[in-house]
Parts: C-alpha cells; structure tokens; sequence
C-alpha cells in the first residue's frame, strides 16, 4: 500500500448527500479482474451530465474530493476505492462514510477525513467560489488546512501509523502466526466445516 | 455487567487483543463469489500465499450468471471471463465452488444457510455487504471488501474495528398480510440509511421471536441498508429446528456440544445496549419505496411526500432528486403508481417462503396486460423445491417467467435489467439510481405485494385483489 503523510491538491465539491457506491462505480463495471482502469466508470451516470462538477474543466487534476454525508453507502465494492484512486483522488472529506467504504478506502491508502458539516460547508464554498483554491490533508498533524480553514480530524492511532507506514496488514497478521495457530487448536469440533463428510 | 449476543460471539473469536490495535478475529466461514474475489487471488499469487483454510472457504457463481439458457456459453465475454476466473482460483487453490449449473449453486447468502454451513455464534465474511443476511442464525456475519477477503483467505482471521451495540425491539404481532420486509422496510425508514452505523443491531422483542428462518434472513439482510455493521437475531428452537439434519449441520456428540453452546446465546437480562429502538409489529402496514435509498419509503396506502414536509434541508434535497429521477410527483398515491416490471427474487427475497407467498397470490390469477414478471429462486435447491410444489406452474399459469437461479434483476451486473425510464416493484433490497438497470426505477416490496402489484399493473397488496379477475382453472 502507497504511504499517505500529507497531501495538497485542489479539490473537487460533490454537494450529494447518500452517494452509494452504485453512483461511485455502477454495477456493470464490477465485471473487471483487475485493480485498475476504473477510472472511466466513476460516477459514470452523472458524468453523462455536462453540468455535473466532475466535467467542469477547472476540476480537471483535481485530487480531494468533498462530499456530502453519508458517502460510500451501499455495496462493499472495493472498486468504488479504486474508482476515485484510478481517477486521481487521494483523499475523500465527508461528515459521515458507510463502515465498509471507510474500511476499504484506508486499506488502500485513500484517506477518508470525516469532518463536521459545518466545515464540509465551508470547504464546498471555498472552492465553489474557487476551483484554484488547495486544501491540504495534514495527516501526521490530524489537520485538515484551506484558506479560512483549519479543522483538526480524529483518526485512531492504529490505522493512521499504518498509513503513515504504508503497511500491509496481511504482513502484519501473519506476524502473529503463533495466536493464529493457538486459536485454531482449541476450536471446537461442532465448528462447520465446508469439506464434504 | 451482562454482555450482548454480538459481544459474546465476539468475545468468542478473538485470537489476539492488544491495547491499541483492532482484535484480531478467528473467521469460521469465508463464502467467496465471482465479483469480490478475482483481485484477491491475484493478491496472493503475487505474494506465494496459500489459502490457509480451504476447509472454511466456499465458492459460488450469482451475480453474473445468466437465468436463461444456463447451458450455452454466457453471451458477454466480460461476465464470462469473471466467472472463467473464479473457476481458475478454486481450482488452484483448492477451493470447493458450486458452478452455474451445480445443483448447490445460487445466491451466495441463500447457498450458505440452507447447507447448514451458518450455525450459531459463527463468524461468518463475504466480500458482499448483504452477508448480514446470516445474522439470523445468531452468527457475527460482516460484508467485506475484496483487501479483507485476500486478507482472510491468507491468514483466516480479520482485524476488527470495535462496533456499538443496537436493540430494535419489534414487540406485538405483524398483521395479516404484513411481512418481515415491510418490517425491515419501516425500520430503514424510522432510523435512515445511516442509522445503524457503527452499529451491530440486535433484533429481539415478541414479533421477531415468531418469525420463520426466511423472514429473519430477509431482516438482517436489510441491515446493511440501515448502515449497520451486522444484524443478528439469538438462536432459539426455529433455529435449530431449521439446521438438524442440513448437509453441514453437526450430528452426534457434535449436535449436543453445539446445542448447548447455542443455547448460551442470548443477550444477558443485565446488558445494556449503546442505543434502543422499539417499533409496535401491530400497527405496521405494507411498506413500499418511493424514493432513491431504502430509507425513502412509506406505507402503500400514503402518497408520494413532497420534499418541503422535510424538516433536514439534506433529506429535502435527496427527496427532490429522488422524486425526479423516479418520475413520481409529491401528493400522488402510492397506489396509483403503475410498474412495467416486478421481480420477485434476490438474497432478501427469494427463499423458498418467499416463493410460497408470491404464488399464493398470483394462484389463479393473471398479471396485468404489458407487465412483466420475473421470478427468480434464490438457488437450485430453492428451485428444485419449488417445482416440486408445482409453483413454477402457477407462476407461469399466471404469466410470469419462471428463471434459472442467481441475483439476476437484483443488480445490473447480467442479461436481467430494466431499460432506461422503466419501473419495476422489486423485492430486492436496493432501489439506488441505475441498480436494476440504467435509467431503471425501482419500488422495494415484500413479495405480497410483488404479486398483487403485477396483477394489478399498480402498486397494490394482496388486499387490493378482491376484485380482480380470478379464473377458475389454473
Ligand atoms: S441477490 Fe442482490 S443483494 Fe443479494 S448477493 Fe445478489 S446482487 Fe447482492
């Protein structure tokens, strides 16, 4: 996984609340078996839109996306990750993410930032009035910095070291060898078991 | 202080706790299908990793397989070459897979239950959100991505970010004609679709303790559609009942040791949850959709409400969005609304019970003239029962298609879409923009209603049907 310390770009406003991960890369897509070149089918249907923010060309290059509450909503499709990452964004501010978005966006190294409502507000304005305007994602400061902008964001300490980091929890797991295999050998036998009797 | 049914499942799992670190949790049952998977493979190819418990993991093929014509080759290369993978991966990393095809083969959610693989206080992952669908069986079941499902694959467990614990207390008895769904469908739409974040929701309360196996399964799939981590409903003899004799289910000494360890699953009288809900089974009534989310629903008998009546100007903007992307207008009665489509079917709705329901009504009756109807099983084995009971011969006597097993119309992921500005009644679980197809409009409903609605042409529960025609002879 790509390392994430700190990252400035110019952000992309998505006044949508409930953006479920239909919107984010719809179902058709799915159908690749790779991680890549899904970049074409993010927010596909409203990109038909020649009014929809995406297609302005001031947000072209834009790499911070600011949406509405409740983002990522929906299917645990991790495509919809690699989606906005394919398309160039590194990070996604929102007041509320669903669980497994949230989950799967910081496995990958795409920083979600849940910021209040207030400041989401504050954001859209700033760069609706200008799409030139940078907002940086501070995250070994926990801070979130635009112009008339300084809000500090919570992250636990755990998921931001292995982002800082860049690891890969599977290495980290399977560090743990010995509980895994203690565990195992104390399971009970009435456990299902997929092997046919 | 007591602890919850979720915590005690929990608590049963950890493998490794350490002071700021997620648990590291022991999963007992990995269900793979063909659209979460292929990255994961690839994953541990690149790295030399095996699968660590082949005999924990189970494959199937749902999402892209076609419900016609299963014997030809599958039309799209893209969907074909989805499915081809999945059948590579199993075959080289030894997982056992149920193919298109396969008389196990079906929607994973419904595959999984009825071998008798979810058992009580298991943990249980698929890289698919609707996985909370096990819960009904007492079991921790979480929907993962696709960097989870190569992280169990490799090494059988998951870290686990804590969650907070719900009750939804369902107390009375649901009225006649009213269904697990239009329950489901009314508690989305009294906490939101981000209401239950975070959360794992316990259902409990007198109204659930009556409910089949299917209707609790219909519940606790819709979980995810509240936001919630998990849904999950305490075993009782229903449970256990529904599991003796399963192809998976323990047997002997097993069976004992396993009944009376489910029989400790239940939350204790002295555990407190982070937050309560109650809703009175008693005063529900059929519960359609009217909107773009499954949060955005109503009772049949109301009308389309006009986004102003909302007092959150988010909840008023997604109303108005929503009212226009579904070409329905405020005041209109949910009644009125006429469907060119219904799909009965789906990891919600297409069980057996579900199927039984559906027929009941239709039995006797023709669909409207111009409206289509899918029904789809959830599985083989569902299909296989069906027929036995004759029901693919009301359903066709009706009109409808009778369709080979998968998601089908529940995502437009195969040949079964709606077409741009077409609108279905649909007893899936998402009516998001584009799901069931680009453009396609999408009403969720219990099966009952799905039924009356395609005999009607219009929004209607079985109720509405003492004056439709009814033939004699089927
Ligand atoms: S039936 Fe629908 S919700 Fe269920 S697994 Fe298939 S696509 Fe997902």
């Amino acid at each position: 996984m790509e390392a994430f310390t700190t990252h400035t770009g110019r952000a992309v406003p998505l006044r949508r609340g409930n953006v479920d991960t239909d919107q984010i890369i719809p179902a058709h897509w799915l159908k690749k078996v790779t991680r890549n070149g899904f970049e074409d089918g993010l927010f596909e249907a409203w990109r038909k839109d020649e009014s929809f923010v995406l297609n302005a060309p001031e947000r072209k290059g834009a790499t911070v996306l600011v949406a509405g509450p409740d983002f990522g909503t929906g299917s645990s499709r991790e495509h919809a990750v690699w989606a906005l990452q394919n398309y160039g964004f590194k990070t996604v501010l929102s007041s509320r993410f669903a669980d497994i978005f949230r989950g799967n966006s910081l496995k990958n190294g795409l920083l979600t930032v849940v910021l209040p409502q207030e400041v989401i507000e504050q954001l859209w304005k700033l760069t609706e009035a200008d799409p030139t305007a940078e907002v940086t994602v501070d995250l070994v400061a926990r801070e979130v910095r635009a112009e008339g902008v300084t809000a500090p964001f919570e992250l636990d300490d755990n998921a931001r070291w292995r982002l800082l980091e860049g690891l890969d929890d599977i290495s980290l797991t399977l560090g743990n060898e010995a509980d895994i295999a203690a565990f195992e050998s104390r399971r009970p036998s009435h456990k299902p078991s997929t092997v046919r009797a | 202080m007591g602890r919850t049914l979720a915590e005690k499942v929990w608590d049963d799992h950890v493998v490794r706790r350490a002071e700021g670190e997620p648990d590291l949790l022991f999963i007992d049952l990995h269900l793979l299908h063909e659209v979460t998977s292929p990255q994961a493979f690839d994953g541990l190819r690149m790295n030399g990793r095996q699968v660590r418990r082949t005999d924990l993991t189970i494959a199937t093929e749902d999402h892209n397989t076609p419900t016609l014509d299963i014997d030809k080759p599958i039309a799209d290369p893209v969907s074909r070459t989805q499915l081809e993978t999945l059948r590579k991966n199993c075959a080289e990393f030894g997982v056992r897979l149920h193919p298109l095809g396969d008389v196990d083969q079906g929607v994973v959610h419904v595959v999984g239950p009825q071998l008798g693989l979810t058992q009580p206080g298991t943990t249980v992952v698929c890289g698919d959100s609707h996985t909370s669908t096990h819960g009904a069986f007492g079991a921790l079941a979480f929907g993962i991505g696709t960097s989870q499902v190569e992280h169990v694959l490799a090494t059988q467990t998951l870290p686990m970010a804590p969650f907070r614990t719900m009750a939804v207390t369902v107390d009375g008895e649901l009225p006649e004609g009213v269904t697990a769904k239009d329950l489901i469908l009314a508690v989305i739409a009294q906490i939101g679709t981000g209401g239950g974040q975070g959360y794992v929701i316990e259902y409990r309360g007198s109204a659930i303790e009556k409910l089949s196996m299917e209707s609790r399964m219909t519940i606790c799939n819709m979980s995810i559609e509240a936001g919630a981590r998990a849904g999950m409903i305490a075993p009782d003899q229903i449970t256990f009942d529904y599991l003796e004799g399963r192809d998976h289910a323990p047997t002997g000494a097993d069976w004992d040791e396993a009944l009376a360890y489910w029989k400790t699953l239940r939350t204790d009288e002295d555990a407190v949850f982070d937050h309560e809900v109650r809703i009175d089974a008693d005063a529900l009534t059929p519960f359609v959709t009217w909107g773009t989310n499954p949060g955005q629903g109503a009772p049949l008998s109301a009308s389309v409400p006009d986004p102003a009546s909302f007092a959150d100007p988010g909840d008023r903007l997604s109303a108005e969005k929503a009212l226009e992307y579904m070409g329905l207008t405020a005041g209109q009665p949910l009644r009125e609304v006429a469907v060119d489509t219904v799909f009965v079917g789906s990891c919600t709705n297409g069980r057996i019970e579900d199927l039984r329901a559906a027929a009941s009504v239709v039995q006797g009756r023709k669909i409207a003239d111009g409206v289509r109807m899918l029904v789809v099983p959830g599985s083989v084995r569902v299909a296989l029962q069906a027929v036995d009971e004759g029901l693919d011969k009301v359903f066709t006597a009706a009109g409808a298609e009778w369709r080979h097993a998968g998601c089908s119309m529940c995502l437009g992921m195969n040949p079964d879409q709606l077409a741009p500005g077409e609108r279905s009644a649909s007893t899936s679980n998402r009516n998001f923009e584009g799901r069931q197809g680009k453009g396609g409009r999408t009403h969720l409903v219990s099966p009952q209603v799905a039924a009356a609605t395609a005999v009607l042409g219009r929004l209607a529960s079985p109720a509405d049907l003492s004056d439709a025609p009814v033939l004699t002879e089927v």
